[in-house]
């Protein structure tokens, strides 16, 4: 743990506490909702321990508080959490075995991956930093994800409203921070809005989970305009395109 | 049947978490596959986070959230400290809900 620390510095350390402390709040009313809808309280805690993937845990508890199918629950909660396949494709080395080691350390690691563990990673410039930035993260949100769901159980309806307080606002503003970075590359940004168009679109006719992974057809954008690196903007000589390549994005809008 | 439907999602969670990372083990990429499957995670990301943001369940959201996510990503744009932005997203939504929009 103290290698992480030093690895990461106190600004990353500080912006995954944040982001675990977001998790717990939404944990609170995970649990809060679960012991609503009629489970007993080892339910939302055994889940949000084994599954550790809150998305699909609120579908299972919803479908089955609504006396659907736990199968049929449990199907629909992979779904949701399909993007953990693209996920693990991204992060080859972050749990692997170049440095955190193999067997037990891999096998737990995998265990940790989730969309704020992922993004945190992503958001890295090298490799030490995304591996312990990873396992910051996973490990924050292995404690404070089943610490709000057995807490938010156990106080139950008193934290039933996060809406009051703009808590559903803090999982995709988490995640947009950590991806601004990415989307200053112009290629990549029009992707991601194109990404973005058609999960929207998709999402009053699809299933929970599907939309999200529709969006990947935006990787076409990237495919089709990459690939001898002949796309106009980037390909400028570093001598020749650098002049007007700093200050010529609103300009030429301008003109 | 509620235990067997648990134990379906977390052993398929599970799978679906390890599989990618195998997959990419075994396979040796181009660099350039490598940055287009890294692409690919932001592509999703960015999809979690407009669904996320916009719409509830198949219906839209109400506009207190989404404005709130703006302003965030406004400010995260703008290079705002990621405490700063996260916590005015939150209270740009509440506050917007105390004022009565939904």
């Amino acid at each position: 743990m103290g290698s992480i620390a030093r690895t990461l510095g106190r600004e990353v350390l500080r912006d995954i506490a944040l982001t675990c402390l977001a998790v717990l709040f939404i944990g609170l009313s995970y649990g809060a909702i679960a012991v609503a809808s009629g489970f007993p309280l080892w339910v939302p805690a055994a889940q949000s321990v084994l599954v550790l993937a809150g998305a699909s845990e609120f579908l299972f508890i919803g479908i089955v508080a609504a006396g659907g199918n736990p199968l049929a629950a449990a199907l629909a909660g992979l779904l949701v959490n399909a993007r953990h396949l693209p996920y693990g494709l991204a992060l080859p080395d972050v749990t692997g075995p170049g440095v955190t080691g193999r067997g037990w350390r891999r096998l737990a690691g995998t265990h940790l991956m989730n969309d704020e563990s992922v993004v945190f990673a992503l958001a890295q410039e090298d490799l030490p930093r995304k591996r312990a930035a990873y396992w910051a993260c996973g490990l924050g949100v292995l404690i404070c994800w089943p610490g709000g769901a057995v807490l938010g159980a156990l106080i139950g309806s008193a934290v039933h409203d996060t809406g009051a307080f703009g808590l559903d606002a803090m999982f995709p503003v988490v995640i947009l921070a950590l991806i601004v970075p990415d989307l200053r590359d112009r290629m990549t940004l029009r992707a991601a809005l194109a990404g973005a168009a058609v999960a929207l679109a998709a999402t009053p006719f699809l299933p929970a989970g599907l939309p999200v992974l529709l969006a990947l057809v935006a990787v076409l954008l990237l495919v089709r305009s990459r690939p001898s690196g002949a796309a106009p903007e980037v390909s400028a000589a570093p001598e020749a395109g650098a002049a007007p390549e700093a200050g010529g994005e609103k300009s030429a809008g301008a003109r | 049947m509620v235990v067997a439907g648990m134990a379906t999602l977390a052993a398929g969670t599970y799978a679906l978490r390890l599989s990618g990372q195998l997959l990419r083990a075994r396979i040796s990429f181009p660099p350039r596959a490598g940055k287009l499957l890294e692409a690919a995670a932001v592509i999703i990301l960015a999809a979690l986070v407009a669904t996320t943001a916009l719409t509830e369940g198949h219906g839209f959201s109400g506009f207190a959230r989404p404005a709130g996510v703006l302003i965030g990503g406004v400010l995260a744009w703008r290079r705002a400290p990621f405490l700063v932005i996260v916590l005015a997203a939150a209270a740009a939504t509440a506050l917007l809900r105390l004022a009565g929009v939904r």
